[in-house]
């Protein structure tokens, strides 16, 4: 097992596309890194640069206390589950998985026992002999994941390999991935767009945004202390509400007429600055006296939850309660909300204004 | 709706039935005035039955020869038209997938410009280049040779374009996996390109083989002797210019033998073909 350094890692592509701007990250022996952000922020591009299937521009990749930068993708001691799986069509499921080994001059009967010992983790044991397009997606995946396992890797690299499966299979996979990364203590890195894979999976999540890191942490002190307006919106769901808020005092905001306390408030703010003010959805309370009132527009049933659409001073606010917990007037709610969950952001940078 | 549809098939199969009629009867009337002695096709008394000489025509011709024109057994014609056709074929395979994977997966430089070249080359069939192709040849001192018969054909862009738009197909996370998993250039072709380009290879071996039997042009400049013509010369050849001089039924069997190898390989490659198409997957 090894431990991933990278240091001020920059990728231009040829044609002059800067797509990582200098990123460091430091994932520890045996961690789940999860990398996180919209489409086209260079989260696949960081991934590949690991891997060895792109050139670093400038700054270094370590695996372990190697430098890796100059080193070929089958000598890093790495194994990538890629987003289509990438399976040999041509090769059974067994061939598939002891490619690597078989090149790698591995005996034959140790590439039999761990092509059998995964598969019997990854219960596809009895389609070892069939070609890749006799799976379904969900196996197909598997096989995957066990031509990553076989190998013994140092490092396991995911890019989206959940996207392609439906909602359900995907809930599986993912509690399948954690378990087995758990058991096997491989250091992983895992790009994904999507959130909630990112939050359940990572000990260490990394928001990216345009090439850069907006935030590192654990999943929860980056859901709890967004580091910026991107990570507040981007990390949660539904997103948080951003409205425009008017700095009264030390620790006090108006926001939609009504004052806020707020716990985290940068000192030596203006009274007149105006800022914007994220409020979480599922923070958001009913209030017996004053508050924050909201006009409710519709109402989304979700089952277990309601979400309440409105509008206030312009912007869209969603607020998300328990199905039948509000018993008040839902066309007109009045809210409040704790003073440790509002968030406060620049207007112009978007970076947190807090202690 | 059956109903309606069963009398709705009868019209096409009726047009079918008679265009493979038309394509038939010229190859059944070859072969039936290959079973007939010479006498009986020149007076004109041939019936559209097959003849009782079958095995006679057949041993001569394939044996024996002519006893004019060429004398040359039809056997040893058989022979340079497969070798030269498997020659042109698998040398085309083999220099046209080489230089697609070359030009798909290595970067090196010029190497668009090494594909227009091999692109423009499309311009270029052998009849366009015959003088200067025949006089390299023939200082090479390769007339009357197989390789003098089968190079210059071989050089072709068909092939690598063929292979070019197939090897873009593939995913190149395939590549990437393949990296990842060990396996440099070389392996990867044959690991991995190789048993994905089979269909693609079945398909441009069938064109190749039928396209370098049926040359004409090039085999009748580059051969001087008899024992190195091919069957389609060797046709011409028998059919003199006085009509009572052919000996029609040999000619009519060599015509029906030369026939038949190309026959041979399109129906076992059909089956490659349909095997391939089902069995791989990108
Ligand atoms: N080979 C390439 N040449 C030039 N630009 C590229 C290349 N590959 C990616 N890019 C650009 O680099 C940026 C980052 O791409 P990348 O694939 O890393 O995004 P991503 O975060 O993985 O997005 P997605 O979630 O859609 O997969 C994009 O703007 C993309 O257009
Ligand atoms: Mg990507």
């Amino acid at each position: 097992m090894a431990e991933v350094v990278l240091k001020d890692v920059r990728k231009t592509y040829a044609g002059g596309v800067e797509a990582v701007k200098g990123v460091s990250l430091d994932i520890p022996d045996g961690g789940f890194c999860v990398l996180v952000g919209p489409s086209g922020c260079g989260k696949s591009t960081l991934l590949r640069m690991i891997a060895g299937l792109e050139t670093i521009t400038a700054g270094s990749v370590a695996i372990g206390p190697r430098v890796v930068n100059d080193v070929e993708p089958a000598d890093r001691d790495i194994a990538m589950v890629f987003q289509n799986y990438a399976l040999y069509p041509h090769m059974s499921v067994y061939d598939n998985m002891a490619y690597g080994l078989k090149n790698r001059g591995t005996p034959k009967d140790e590439i039999d026992k761990r092509v059998k010992e995964a598969a019997r983790i990854l219960a596809i044991e009895s389609f070892l002999a069939r070609k890749p397009r006799a799976l379904s997606g969900g196996q197909r995946q598997r096989v995957a994941m066990g031509r990553a396992i076989v190998r013994k890797p140092q490092v396991f690299l995911f890019d989206e390999p959940l996207s392609n499966l439906d909602a359900k299979l995907r809930v599986q996979m993912r509690v399948e991935i954690k378990r087995l990364q758990r058991a096997l203590g491989v250091t992983s890195v895992y790009v994904t767009h999507d959130q909630v894979e990112a939050m359940t999976l990572s000990d260490k999540l990394v928001v990216m945004n345009a090439g850069n890191v907006e935030q590192v942490g654990l999943p929860n002190d980056v859901y709890k202390r967004p580091a910026s307006r991107f990570v507040a919106t981007f990390i949660g769901s539904p997103p948080m509400n951003i409205v425009p808020g008017i700095v009264e005092g030390d620790g006090r905001v108006a926001v939609g007429g009504h004052m806020l306390a707020v716990a985290d408030m940068a000192p030596g703010l203006a009274p007149g600055t105006v800022l914007d003010v994220g409020l979480r959805p599922e923070d958001l309370e009913v209030s017996g006296g004053p508050g924050i009132r909201l006009p409710v527009d519709f109402v989304e049933e979700l089952g277990a939850t309601q979400l309440f659409h409105g509008k206030l001073d312009g912007a869209e606010m969603v607020v998300q309660a328990p199905t039948g917990a509000i018993t008040s007037d839902t066309r007109q709610l009045t809210l409040t909300i704790d003073a440790a969950k509002v968030h406060l952001f620049d207007r112009d940078t978007g970076a947190r204004r807090g202690r | 709706m059956v109903e309606k549809r069963r009398f709705g098939n009868l019209v096409p199969h009726l047009i079918l039935l008679v265009g493979v009629s038309i394509v038939a009867f010229p190859v059944y009337l070859a072969f039936v005035a290959s079973t007939h002695d010479a006498a009986t096709i020149a007076n004109g008394q041939m019936q559209p039955v097959p003849g009782p000489h079958f095995l006679e025509n057949y041993y001569r011709t394939i044996f024996v020869g002519t006893s004019s024109s060429t004398r040359e057994p039809v056997g040893t014609m058989m022979l340079n038209s497969f070798v030269m056709a498997m020659g042109i074929a698998l040398g085309k395979i083999l220099i046209s997938i080489i230089s697609a994977y070359a030009v798909v997966y290595f970067r090196f430089p010029f190497r668009m410009t090494a594909f227009w070249i091999i692109f423009v080359t499309l311009m270029l069939p052998v009849e366009v280049r015959i003088y200067p192709t025949y006089k390299i040849v023939a200082d090479l001192g390769l007339i009357d040779t197989y390789a003098g018969l089968t190079m210059p054909l071989v050089a072709s862009a068909t092939g690598t374009l063929l292979f070019r738009q197939f090897f873009m197909t593939i995913p190149d996370e395939l590549l990437e996996a393949s990296k990842i998993d060990g396996a440099g250039a070389f392996r990867f072709f044959k690991d991995t390109v190789l048993p994905l380009s089979i269909t693609t290879i079945a398909a441009l071996f069938v064109i190749q083989f039928i396209y370098g039997w049926n040359q004409y042009l090039w085999p009748l400049l580059i051969t001087t002797k008899d024992n190195m013509q091919t069957i389609v010369i060797g046709i011409k050849k028998m059919i003199v210019t006085q009509d009572a001089l052919t000996e029609w039924q040999l000619a009519m069997a060599t015509a029906v033998l030369a026939m038949l190898p190309p026959v041979v390989v399109v129906v076992l490659m059909q089956r490659l073909f349909v095997k391939g198409l089902v069995e791989t997957e990108k």
